[in-house]
């Protein structure tokens, strides 16, 4: 498998407070990797500073197109769909306005209508709340909607920000299941930032453990499952 | 009865003056997610384009449609030179600049053009409809509508007008899924200021042309949208309709107000509303969950 992102040298500040000092890593293609670590480690920095969502330094490769030098929306238009912290949705408009908005960047009617109801497919619930103010949709089914909005952009590469946060636990077991699916039925590759290390290392085969913003560790799911300290520090047996 | 008849004529004649502002601030506000104070003297400004065009010789309509293309390059003008700089300033800055803009637009005015009040031509046939309301105010009423109704599309079927909204709503998200957000405010700027230009070139054959024109008609505008809904075109021009009837009648039928408190009519309407219903009459209530 080549490599989908390439990451060197990675630094991120908000203002003059430094927050990652060089992360070097890559995405498998049609792969899933996961970030871990505590609060304030720079995780969810990390996938902003892929976004171009903060001052950024150093290299950041999609196939071999350089995007730091590059905005948001043009870092979108490339094929990394973004599914931020807190969901992000637009509240004001319908959920599947919401989903329309995804496909923004797209121009071809029939497949954005096409891709509409694959997400419901996926996303049954959405379906029945398609008219619906997003802003008045549950947590659960918020955080459904903001992935399904960023799969209308057909990404190459979803990046998702602690999707669980705040959800019931059936609810992120749902989610995680339809996460799963979706990285092999339509083989998008994720990069996933989780504070639940062990829901995060069952869907991920590659992780990545952040701390204070330096990769302090890296590996298979596997080998980091069987990791000592990660054992003790981020899964608590 | 007939003076009644006769005051809520009056005021859907003003109302229509009233309504067709509130578009342009409604149009601004779902772009920028905010007020512009220099809404007003923009407009006004527009308007002395087209006089000075129509004093040139250039026909009505010719220089009607010239004036808004004008309006349109200057309002996304504005917001690329002076607002972009000023992307990540706290609001606070923003209302600095627009009263900076207030200033810098009516003291334009009136170097270019002097202060003496001008006369400003009407597209519309002269005389009334059965001696009741004048035609300039009928027509008025229609092209109010007709832009209610273009707003109305923009918004809502158009990809355009969708991303503007989203833009203004969540700008992050916005960029997330593609939309240049820069570009949506810009644009955002050129429309209202297109709007405010057509509602400008509509309302000084009433009230005549001169720098001032508009400091006390934006004060009813702000007033229609808040009072109509500030999200909401439709709304908004209810709230004019509104906003006029109400000021009519009480000027007249409220002894302690006649026809010199009738600004205070709209300052009250705003308190009132936003006291009560702060998303206006017609505008959505803007739910989230946590």
């Amino acid at each position: 498998m080549s490599h989908l992102l390439e990451v060197k040298g990675l630094e991120a500040s908000y203002g003059p407070t430094k927050v990652l000092h060089g992360l070097d890593f890559s995405l498998e293609r049609g792969g899933v990797t996961t970030i871990l670590g505590a609060n304030g480690a720079g995780k969810t920095t990390t996938l902003r500073a892929i976004s171009g969502m903060v001052t950024r330094k150093g290299k950041i490769e999609l196939d071999g197109t350089e995007l730091v030098a590059l905005q948001t929306a043009d870092i979108t238009r490339k094929g990394i769909a973004h599914v931020p912290e807190g969901r992000g949705t637009f509240v004001r408009m319908s959920a599947e306005d919401n989903l329309r908005l995804g496909a923004y960047s797209r121009s071809d009617r029939a497949g954005i209508a096409e891709d509409i109801e694959r997400v419901y497919g996926y996303f049954p619930i959405l379906k029945q709340r398609r008219n619906q103010q997003a802003g008045t949709l549950s947590g659960g089914e918020a955080q459904m909607l903001a992935v399904g909005r960023a799969l209308m952009l057909r990404p190459q590469l979803l990046l998702l920000d602690e999707p669980s946060f705040g959800l019931a636990p059936l609810i992120v077991q749902e989610l995680f299941e339809i996460l799963k699916r979706i990285n092999a039925e339509e083989k998008v590759s994720m990069l996933l930032v989780e504070q639940n290390a062990s829901l995060a290392l069952d869907l991920a085969d590659h992780a990545y453990l952040l701390e204070t913003g330096n990769i302090v560790i890296s590996g298979t799911s596997e080998s980091i499952l069987e990791n000592e300290t990660v054992r003790r520090s981020y899964l608590g047996y | 009865m007939d003076l009644f008849l006769q005051q809520i004529l009056t005021g859907i004649a003003n109302g229509a003056i009233y309504a067709c502002l509130a578009l342009a601030v409604v149009m601004i506000y779902q772009a920028i997610d905010h007020f512009n104070f220099a809404q007003g003297e923009m407009a006004m400004f527009s308007t002395y384009i087209c006089w000075a065009l129509i004093a040139g010789g250039v026909p009505y309509w010719l220089a009607f449609f010239a004036t808004i293309i004008i309006s349109f390059l200057g309002g996304l003008a504005i917001e690329r030179i002076i607002f972009k700089p000023l992307h990540s300033a706290p609001v606070l800055s923003h209302i600095v600049v627009f009263i900076g803009l207030v200033a810098i637009f009516n003291s334009t005015a009136g170097a270019i053009w002097d202060h003496n009040i001008k006369t400003f031509p009407s597209p519309f046939p002269e005389g009334s409809f059965g001696g009741l309301i004048g035609l300039h105010e009928v027509g008025m009423f229609f092209v109010t509508l007709l832009l209610l109704l273009a707003i109305f599309c923009f918004f809502r079927f158009t990809r355009v007008g969708m991303a503007m909204q989203a833009a203004a709503a969540n700008p992050d998200s916005a960029g997330l899924v593609g939309i240049r957000v820069g570009w949506m405010l810009a644009l955002g700027w050129g429309l209202a200021a297109a709007i405010g230009a057509v509602a400008g070139m509509m309302i000084a054959p009433i009230v005549f042309l001169e720098p001032n024109m508009m400091l006390g008609i934006l004060l009813y505008g702000f007033a229609a949208a808040i009072v109509g809904g500030i999200s909401s075109p439709g709304g908004a021009v209810a709230g004019g309709f509104l906003v006029g009837i109400i000021e009519n009648l009480a000027g007249t039928y409220i002894p302690a107000i006649g026809s010199e408190l009738k600004l205070t009519v709209a300052l009250i309407l705003i308190v009132t509303v936003l006291l009560f219903k702060p998303n206006g009459l017609f505008g959505k209530t803007i739910v989230t969950r946590v």
